[in-house]
């Protein structure tokens, strides 16, 4: 049994890792890549969940997080960059070291506060929720100090990988299978928000500060 | 048997489906029009019918108000949006083909709306509250104007991660019904929840309060987590504005209430009281002095709503029978009057060809009968007697001297300054000197009126059935 634990604990540490290689890419599609690693090994923590657990629902949610984040939307991303020719820089709020040392933070946070709280908890299901919230506020983090359409979708979705990754942690919670879907949607809708919303063709940018001028009153 | 509470769920849902395939704005829009009096009709069922815990559903004293309010403000924003839309389509403004699309996600808005209230399930209520976001975001970059994509990417951005947060407290919850619960979905049904409360997980259920709060507080529109709702309510089509700052903020408010039951239920937990009543000051009195500097119309209400929406979170913080009573009162006022003056608003824009308050003069000249609706709504929502906002803001103020006679200082003081701000605006848009164009606009005074005269009817004479009722959800609030 304890060699299940170890393997989820594994892959839930390489989610948090790629977390913060989320945050130091200096390149549009190394942040794309990145993600897609992430989604990826959130489907083998979710299938492995499934298969050692004896949940044979959650083999679902490990698909879609394999086909949609880890593939398509990744892929989809990569050629709206390609085809808008705009940006291929990261544009920072807050330059990678300063953010990576407030994501340090974070993730220290994140463990003293599960670890001291959540002390009536078995301790495996407990060390995968600190790294679920600690992949959340890193997701979270990213939203903040990067400025890019792009690369806030892509925090968004990174902070949904970690919600997924806790949902899967909490023994026998129904939905959520269902609400992995639900999310999926909301992707999907964020992803059609770039492409179909044009903001580009509004604009001539994805940058959000060009947005932040188009507003019809002050603050 | 088919139940109410089935119904103000399938009603919607069902008429969602077939709208998308309904040709022509005009049929589209009385059948909205029709569709939301069926959905009203059942949400008055609901009322007087009997309450019932399910493995489902929920109905009890305290959701049955939300419902009553969401349907009945779902209907009159219906008939109003049917003149709404008539003007928009003459315009320009909107082509007929988006109308239909418009009147498909109305419906499927106000059937999200009512899963979230009536779902006996956390998960479930997170996403019908997830679902109704969702669809208003979709129809506040309706115009799709660069303002009203920017408005939508805002509101996008925001509400999902409230959304997020919120739902990382719902698997918290789970975890710490777990131990007296056990694993599966019982641990995620609100009576079996409420009932269990007193042995959860106490340390557990502090720390997914604060992300509940974080998260459905975002969506309930508390400063500082406040920045989409005036963009959200400004760019959008001004139904969505009504329904946005009448009904979806009480839903979003729903939930937090039910977790704060919750919370309140296990003794060893933090208080949840305090940490809404200063998140209620604080945003009442920051929407109050942002009031002064709103140049458009529509966000000056935004802001006003936030104003509202802080004065309720205080009262449902400071708790008590009375305290919650009041609050209920006033989100039923709050809504009524409200949506009401968007309906006002909604045509005056239309009238004027703008939403910016400088190039909005002399109305009681160019348009009175709408100015005389538009300026008693906002006199009500001012808090002057003798319409229902005075009583409950009234209520609100003398249970909070009785009890803690400083802290009632700061939200009187809060309310005072909304009141100059408002009734400066109101005084600018009323008189002088008429300026710009003044379109003809064939608006149908019935929605206004009746919100007018249910809220004044309410500030003179609330029926003892009505204050039974409210006094019983009142009690189950804690």
């Amino acid at each position: 049994m304890s060699q299940a634990y170890e393997i989820s604990h594994l892959l839930a540490g390489v989610m948090l890792v790629t977390s913060f290689a989320l945050l130091y890419q200096e390149r549009v599609a190394a942040v794309l890549n990145a993600f897609a690693a992430q989604s990826i090994t959130l489907a083998l923590a979710v299938a492995w969940a499934a298969w050692s657990d004896n949940r044979p629902d959650l083999f679902i949610t490990a698909l879609i997080a394999l086909t949609l984040k880890g593939i398509v939307i990744p892929v989809a991303l990569h050629r709206t960059v390609a085809r808008l020719g705009i940006h291929r820089e990261v544009e920072k709020v807050v330059g990678v070291g300063a953010a990576l040392m407030v994501g340090l933070a974070l993730t220290g946070l994140a463990q003293a506060l599960v670890l001291k709280v959540a002390t009536g908890m078995a301790s495996h299901a407990r060390e995968d929720l600190a790294l679920a919230l600690a992949i959340i506020l890193l997701g979270f983090l990213m939203m903040i100090v990067r400025r890019n359409a792009v690369t806030q979708v892509v925090g968004f979705m990174s902070m949904e990988n970690g919600l997924i990754l806790a949902a899967t942690g909490a023994r026998g919670m129904p939905l959520v299978v269902e609400v992995s879907v639900a999310f999926s949607v909301l992707i999907s809708l964020f992803v059609f928000a770039v492409f179909v919303f044009r903001i580009r063709e509004r604009f001539d940018t994805v940058d959000l500060e060009a947005l932040d001028r188009m507003r019809g009153d002050g603050r | 048997m088919i139940h109410a509470y089935q119904l103000v769920v399938l009603i919607p849902y069902a008429a969602a489906l077939i709208f998308v395939a309904v040709p022509g704005y005009r049929v589209g829009a009385a059948a909205n029009v029709v569709v939301s009096a069926a959905t009203f009709a059942a949400g008055l069922w609901l009322v007087v019918g009997e309450r019932s815990v399910g493995d489902y559903a929920i109905v009890d004293e305290f959701n049955i108000v939300f419902i009553a309010i969401n349907t009945l403000v779902g209907f009159t924003t219906a008939l109003f949006s049917a003149s709404y839309i008539g003007h928009e389509i003459e315009t320009g403004r909107l082509s007929p083909s988006f109308v239909r699309f418009y009147h498909a996600m109305f419906q499927a808005m106000m059937g999200s709306m009512n899963v979230a209230l009536i779902a006996n399930n956390i998960g479930v209520m997170w996403v019908g509250l997830e679902l109704a976001t969702l669809i208003t975001v979709v129809m506040v970059g309706l115009y799709r104007t660069p303002q009203a994509i920017e408005a939508a990417w805002k509101y996008f951005i925001l509400a999902s991660v409230g959304i997020s947060l919120a739902f990382f407290g719902t698997i918290l919850i789970y975890l710490a019904g777990q131990p007296a619960l056990g694993e599966g979905v019982p641990a995620m049904t609100w009576s079996l929840l409420q009932a269990a409360a007193a042995r959860m997980d106490p340390a557990i259920l502090d720390l997914a309060f604060i992300f509940l709060l974080i998260g459905y507080g975002t969506k309930v529109g508390l400063a500082p987590l406040h920045a989409w709702l005036p963009d959200a309510h400004a760019e959008g089509p001004t139904p969505i504005s009504a329904v946005l700052s009448g009904l979806l903020l009480n839903v979003a408010l729903y939930a937090l209430l039910r977790f704060k039951m919750l919370v309140a239920g296990q003794p060893a937990a933090l208080d949840p009281g305090p940490v809404m009543v200063v998140m209620g000051l604080v945003s009442l009195i920051f929407a109050a002095f942002m009031l002064y500097q709103r140049r458009d119309i529509k966000r000056l209400f935004a802001y006003s709503s936030i104003e509202h929406m802080g004065l309720i979170v205080f009262a449902f913080g400071m708790g008590g029978p009375l305290a919650n009573f009041a609050g209920l009162l006033h989100m039923a006022m709050h809504s009524l009057t409200k949506s009401g003056i968007f309906f006002a608003v909604g045509h005056i824009a239309q009238a004027k060809g703008t939403q910016r308050i400088a190039e909005i003069r002399g109305l009681s000249v160019t348009h009175p009968r709408l100015a005389v609706v538009f300026a008693l709504a906002v006199l009500a929502i001012c808090g002057l007697p003798p319409f229902g906002v005075f009583t409950s803001e009234f209520l609100i103020l003398t249970t909070t001297f009785a009890r803690e006679p400083w802290l009632a200082l700061l939200p009187a003081f809060g309310l005072l300054i909304g009141f100059g701000a408002l009734l400066m605006r109101l005084q600018d848009t009323m008189f002088g000197e008429p300026v710009g164009p003044a379109h003809h606009v064939n608006a149908s005074s019935v929605p206004m009126m009746l919100h007018l005269l249910l809220v004044l009817a309410a500030g003179i004479f609330l029926p003892p059935v009505l204050v039974a009722w409210f006094q019983r959800a009142a009690e189950l609030l804690g």
